[in-house]
């Protein structure tokens, strides 16, 4: 009997132990490996030196210029999630409403993007915007403007970028968010006298919230963690957080530094996430990509 | 210090009693549980992908035509000859490499084509560098000697490269909008000049930064007095340029499309631009940059494989399609080898191989700074 309820309770562990292993190997151990290396030191010669420092937490989280770019970061996924959010309810909420045959085809062309490589559709930009690209080329043609607008490189191409990468992420989820909404719902409000307009603000809308918040929660990581986009679209004053990391491991070889630096950008984040769990639960998520 | 130094010290406190019996075995257990991460099944993996074994090396160059050249002249035949196989791989840039190797074991990677000085001595500070047998590669003395002396100063005498190319970083401009005497009465002020606000670019590179700072405030990039003028500099330049550029083909593209009608630029990629039509202008200003590519070989390699093919690589037949692909001339001094009706059209060649006419980073001078420069760039660049 004894052996039995042992067996029972074993079975469980045994049964999750493979995704426990992977999950320590390649997620928890790199992990800690990076919290260590946090607190060593860089050497002149670029060597590391072994030992308990705190210089670079003092550093990171003493520093106005991390705290500043931080904020800067933030503004800019900031941005770009509202901006998802606006642009992308409209077609999530036309695909949602589209009968089934053609939802399927209208779902494919919305994941068509993601496999075209993030950076070329990124420095898709650089021909549509630049001196000599096509939307110039095309004013001018039309005798819109006088010489060419520079539109590139500033704060404003780095956030059409990033509505462009993570735009598809936004519909997704708030489409999903939709097609959960039973239609029975907006008929009978429509019946009690609701306009179709108020059927969507007093029913469609909020019920379809959660969505919206999943989006978002997953649009504002992506773009806080991004360092592609402000390279190439980016003028030189414009880096995100994640530039500072790659700069101090890459450029600097200063890896304790950057460890510390991803740290501090993780944990924020990891927060943000927790508190969306917390609130919102996570499950919402995970729809999308069922 | 490598896992068997840190082993042997580790031993040694423990054996003068720095530390406990239960202490010295802690250690070695959190060591065993590292090496069954990285060194265990992860180790036998890395050995089996690494090059380090003498069937065969692994070279890593920059790609594009010049790994073809290398490809077509030097690895095709050295394998023919040697049974030795070349494993090509390309990376975007000095950080980035460096940062792989020091990711990766010794014997891992082989041999490199890098930026000269200033990345030798970075590796030599890494303690990554190997001891070449110079007697096994005849051809390095066709090698100009002002290449070759900066090198061995570093690693006390002995080699772990050879300098196989060099060129210039100079001011390229559209002469659509700048003439050459404008240019040439400007020289690096060029750069910080009000008139082309949003039409300068300029490499995002912290020492390129720095050295052009330098010739902008009037001083020896080598024997900086005033830094704090230099970023004053930097400054000016980063509110008038419109982007900081981070590799040749970007460089290319910003010219040629007029995004930018200046910037500084490396002479190769100038003279592709050159060739392709383009009516870009190329000045090396008083004080201008020179630098040198070299092949090192990386501490941990098979030896006598990769000197056998650094000789092949520096045979002039090879040297030149090399340089003759990627617009850079080749290492080999003019007054022994016949380098061709192309070198000599090429910029920054000099036909005396004394190489006197240009400047370089002052390795040691600009390695004592690297930290606190590079730091420092980052957050000029970022507005501050």
């Amino acid at each position: 009997m004894a052996a039995d309820i042992t067996g029972t309770r074993r079975a469980p562990w045994m049964l999750l132990s493979p995704s426990l292993a992977t999950v320590g190997l390649l997620l928890i151990i790199p992990m800690l490996f990076i919290v260590v290396y946090s607190f060593w030191l860089r050497t002149a010669t670029g060597a590391d030196q072994v030992g308990f420092y705190l210089d670079n937490w003092i550093e990171v989280l003493g520093d106005r210029f991390y705290r500043d770019i931080l904020f800067q970061t933030f503004a800019i996924a900031f941005y770009t999630t509202v901006i998802c959010a606006l642009v992308g309810y409209i077609p999530a909420y036309f695909v949602a409403n589209t009968p089934v045959k053609s939802k399927a085809f209208l779902l494919l062309m919305l994941m068509l993007p993601f496999w075209i490589s993030y950076i070329i559709r990124t420095m898709s930009w650089i021909n549509i915007l630049g001196t000599s690209g096509a939307l110039n080329t095309v004013m001018l043609s039309l005798g819109i403007i006088d010489g060419p607008i520079q539109m590139l490189y500033n704060q404003t191409t780095v956030v059409l970028g990033l509505v462009h990468y993570l735009l598809p992420f936004m519909i997704l989820n708030v489409y999903v968010s939709l097609d959960g909404i039973d239609k029975n719902l907006t008929e009978a409000a429509q019946s009690l006298g609701c306009t179709g307009f108020q059927a969507f603000r007093e029913v469609t809308l909020p019920l379809s919230l959660p969505g919206l918040a999943a989006g978002s929660l997953l649009c504002f990581v992506l773009a806080a963690g991004t360092y592609i986009t402000p390279i190439v679209l980016g003028g030189p004053r414009d880096a995100m957080f994640a530039n500072l990391v790659f700069e101090a491991i890459v450029t600097q070889l200063n890896w304790p530094l950057g460890s510390a630096l991803s740290l501090v950008l993780l944990a924020l984040l990891g927060a943000l996430v927790v508190i969306y769990t917390r609130y919102l639960g996570i499950d919402q998520i995970a729809k999308s990509f069922e | 210090m490598d896992d068997t130094k840190r082993y042997e010290r580790l031993l040694n406190r423990y054996r003068d009693g720095d530390i406990s019996r239960r202490t010295f075995l802690t250690a070695l257990g959190a060591a065993g549980v590292v090496a069954g991460v990285t060194g265990g099944p992860m180790g036998m993996l890395a050995k089996t992908a690494r090059a380090a074994t003498p069937e065969q090396v692994r070279f890593d160059g920059w790609g594009g035509v010049v790994s073809e050249a290398f490809e077509k002249y030097a690895f095709a035949p050295y394998t023919k000859k040697t049974g030795i196989k070349v494993i090509s791989g390309t990376f975007g840039g000095a950080d980035e490499y460096i940062a792989r190797v020091k990711a990766g074991q010794p014997g891992e990677f082989n041999l490199a084509h890098l930026s000269g000085v200033f990345d030798y001595a970075r590796y030599h500070g890494l303690e990554l560098t190997s001891e070449l047998n110079e007697a096994n590669i005849p051809n390095l003395q066709n090698v100009i000697p002002s290449l070759i002396e900066p090198l061995r100063k570093i690693s006390g005498g002995t080699l772990s490269a050879v300098p196989y190319d060099y060129g210039t970083t100079g001011i390229a401009y559209n002469r659509k909008y700048i003439s050459d005497d404008e240019a040439k009465a400007k020289g690096a002020k060029l750069m910080i000049d009000e008139a082309y606000k949003g039409k300068i670019g300029g490499w995002g590179e912290w020492k390129t930064r720095v050295w052009y700072g330098a010739l902008q405030s009037d001083q020896d990039p080598n024997n900086i007095k005033d830094i704090d003028a230099v970023w004053d500099m930097i400054r000016s330049h980063r509110d008038l340029a419109l982007k900081y550029w981070s590799s040749g083909a970007e460089l290319m593209s910003l010219l040629a499309e007029e995004e930018i009608y200046v910037t500084e630029g490396w002479s190769g990629r100038i003279k592709a631009l050159q060739d392709q039509g383009h009516d870009i202008g190329y000045l090396d200003p008083a004080g201008g940059l020179g630098w040198q590519e070299c092949l090192f070989v990386l501490r941990g390699s098979p030896m006598a494989a990769c000197e056998e093919l650094l000789n092949f690589m520096l045979e002039p037949e090879v040297a030149i399609a090399v340089a003759e692909g990627q617009s850079y001339p080749p290492a080999l001094d003019p007054n022994k080898v016949e380098l061709g009706k192309i070198i000599p059209t090429l910029p920054a060649f000099d036909p005396k191989g004394t190489l006197a006419s240009l400047s370089f980073f002052d390795p040691a001078y600009w390695n004592e700074n690297e930290a606190d420069w590079s730091k420092t760039f980052s957050r000029v660049q970022r507005g501050y």
